[in-house]
């Protein structure tokens, strides 16, 4: 009886999550674009809704919530069921999708997007070679095998983010990076822009008369197409086309000077709007947060170096460590149980709250920064096998943040994964994404002022 | 040639919707093999005879400006496409048949285009909503075309092109669809070819 109690609410949970994934899908990611192929909102709202079914797992174990054995078997099932939306309904749907795409191929759709999905297992198979994470006694497609190798792609994703997010934060945040623009930079660049223009205008007119006045005459200046056609050029050419060829390539390079001007500007225009919001009070807000951040930033860098040099992995979570802390050194005493659970339920509805929320925002910059109106469907199922992926192993690590007792579901459902093996990975990942970022946020920041001095 | 007389049309429409090509297919009769992205501006130039087989016949150019981005690009970006909409003698507004939204965004584009000469500062006060006052004493002729009319299927036709029919009477604009991978629906002769040079002729009038 009390199963199908617990049952029926996890389904109510999942279809407020589907509902809640198709109205993201509808109102932020697809908002320019018109939605024709409804599997594509069917599957991303489905991904979302089962990835956050198993962070509302999470939480029911931290507060006991439900049936133990009834919670046992959700997991179970709802781990089956990402697993083959991630493995095989997403792969295949891409393949289809990047098929369509391709009009030599369009009659035979189902068959070429059967090879690319061939082709995707192979690959994802072989990732698991090099990778000490499985003990060898398990069958060929069990859970384990297959999240273990969603788990590193998962890993490697969240380290890669991860890192890149932990050194942009304070760089955009802090105003001390802001370079100095004032509006005259912009009026000068503008001027510079529209003296382009013109330019190319002027030209494209010469080559738009040449071309009439050559067509009038009966020469028809046509790309010279084949073998004997490039011959024949090679010692019969008009002085019209000649002519055409070399205002040709003059246009291109100021076309291409343009298209550099436009981006400056924008840049700089960008530039003005953050030093205009770093003199209100919400800017002078994160401007502190970022010095907070940097330092955040730098203290993850050490500890990441610190446990791959020294092979450490942590053995308490963050809750226990505090507390003994606070009653050992401190000698305040609190029931250690109640205060342990509930702090724990905190930090991971912090944690899963805030990468969600940092995930959606990601992805949707990415792909209004990417998508066309041919390749926004494939692009949402990446996103969407990405989201999934992510949340995967979000769970796999947020096993060590919390206290042992609560550990154990992940632990007996999820097999004998090496969980160690993807801490000490993650950090590897975070350390070079993080250092790469600096190096290439380093970069970009000199190369800019120099670009302004430029006459 | 005219040096001094400077006839500037702009091409305005979402990303992806077939502006490059439309333009290149306008200036240079040929169709546009590789389109790519359009960053910034991209300008090309139509010869036109103003009152051909008269005897005021006067060879003018018609600059095609095809002004890359969509309506929900960031302001920084908005206030430089900005810089393109001076002195505008015309508009083309792009979108795409098999898209609803970009004949959606075709409002808010319009706005912003010809909301550019009250506002100098060059920051957009509109609040989105379409007025049709504000279009009826406009006095720049606008034109709106419909692209990939291959992709529609015959069934659907009907309905599309009905709802493509209010769109124009909307903007008080003649429209013209087409596919432009198909350089016979401009060909000299056509209903397509004979309203672009209706439009022109506008153009010029009021110029």
């Amino acid at each position: 009886m009390s199963f199908l109690i617990d049952s029926s609410i996890m389904i109510t949970s999942q279809i407020l999550f589907f509902g809640f994934g198709w109205l993201f899908f509808m109102r932020q990611l697809f908002k320019d674009y018109e939605v024709r192929q409804y599997v594509v909102q069917v599957i991303f709202s489905v991904t979302f809704a089962f990835s956050c079914t198993m962070f509302e797992l999470i939480i029911f174990e931290i507060l006991g919530v439900l049936n133990s054995s009834s919670r046992y078997f959700h997991w179970k099932m709802n781990l089956c069921v990402i697993l083959l939306i991630l493995v095989f309904m997403v792969p295949f749907y891409i393949g289809y999708f990047i098929v369509s795409n391709i009009r030599l191929l369009h009659k035979q759709r189902l068959l070429f997007s059967c090879l690319l999905w061939l082709t995707f297992m192979y690959f994802f198979w072989k990732l698991g070679d090099p990778f000490p994470i499985l003990s060898p006694k398990h069958g060929i497609l069990s859970i384990e095998q297959l999240i273990s190798r969603v788990g590193v792609i998962g890993v490697t994703l969240m380290a890669l983010l991860s890192g890149f997010g932990a050194v942009n934060c304070p760089y955009t945040y802090m105003s001390y990076f802001l370079r100095n623009v004032t509006d005259t930079d912009i009026l000068a660049l503008e001027r510079r822009l529209l003296q382009t223009m013109d330019m190319i205008i002027s030209k494209k007119k010469r080559m738009a008369m040449t071309r009439r006045t050559m067509f009038q005459k009966g020469e028809v200046h046509n790309r010279p197409s084949g073998f004997w056609g490039m011959i024949k050029s090679v010692t019969t050419s008009a002085p019209g086309s000649e002519n055409l060829t070399l205002i040709q390539q003059e246009v291109d390079a100021l076309e291409e000077l343009s298209r550099q001007l436009f981006l400056e500007t924008a840049d700089l225009y960008a530039t003005k709007e953050r030093i205009e919001y770093s003199k209100t009070f919400k800017g002078k807000y994160f401007n502190f947060l970022g010095y907070f951040f940097s330092i955040y930033c730098v203290w993850k860098i050490f500890m990441a170096t610190i446990n791959i040099v020294f092979d450490r992995v942590g053995k308490t979570d963050p809750v226990t460590r505090g507390i003994e802390i606070t009653v050992n050194y401190l000698g305040i005493q609190f029931d250690v149980k109640f205060w342990s659970q509930h702090i724990s339920f905190i930090l991971v509805g912090i944690i899963i709250v805030t990468s969600i929320r940092g995930l959606l925002i990601t992805l949707t910059k990415f792909f209004y920064a990417i998508s066309s109106s041919k390749s926004s469907n494939v692009i949402v199922l990446l996103l969407a096998q990405i989201m999934g992926m992510y949340f995967v192993s979000s769970v796999l690590l947020i096993r060590m943040s919390m206290p042992l007792e609560y550990r154990t579901i992940i632990t007996e459902v999820l097999g004998e994964l090496q969980f160690n093996f993807y801490h000490r990975w993650f950090d590897v990942i975070f350390l070079v994404s993080a250092l790469s970022s600096i190096l290439f946020l380093y970069l970009a920041h000199k190369q800019a002022p120099e670009k302004h001095m430029a006459p | 040639m005219a040096s001094l007389d400077r006839v500037k049309v702009l091409v305005l429409g979402d990303s992806g919707v077939g502006k490059s090509s439309l333009v290149h297919l306008l200036c240079q009769n040929q169709v546009l093999g590789n389109p790519s992205w359009t960053v910034g501006c991209s300008v090309d130039v139509r010869v036109h005879d103003y009152k051909e087989g008269t005897p005021e016949e006067k060879t003018y150019y018609i600059e095609l400006w095809d002004v890359g981005g969509s309506v929900g690009s960031a302001s920084s970006v908005k206030s430089t496409r900005a810089v393109f909409y001076n002195s505008v003698n015309g508009i083309i507004l792009v979108h795409d048949l098999t898209n609803k939204k970009s004949s959606q965004n075709l409002y808010r584009w319009s706005l912003e285009a010809l909301n550019r000469d009250l506002v100098p500062t060059g920051v957009l006060v509109t609040n989105g909503d379409y007025d049709r006052e504000q279009f009826a004493d406009n006095q720049i002729p606008l034109l709106v075309i419909g692209t990939k009319l291959d992709q529609i299927h015959e069934n659907k036709r009907h309905e599309v092109l009905t709802r493509t029919a209010f769109l124009a009477e909307d903007f008080n604009a003649e429209e013209i669809n087409l596919d432009c991978t198909n350089p016979r629906y401009l060909a000299a002769g056509s209903s397509n070819a004979v309203k672009l040079s209706h439009r022109e002729e506008i153009l010029f009038k009021r110029w």
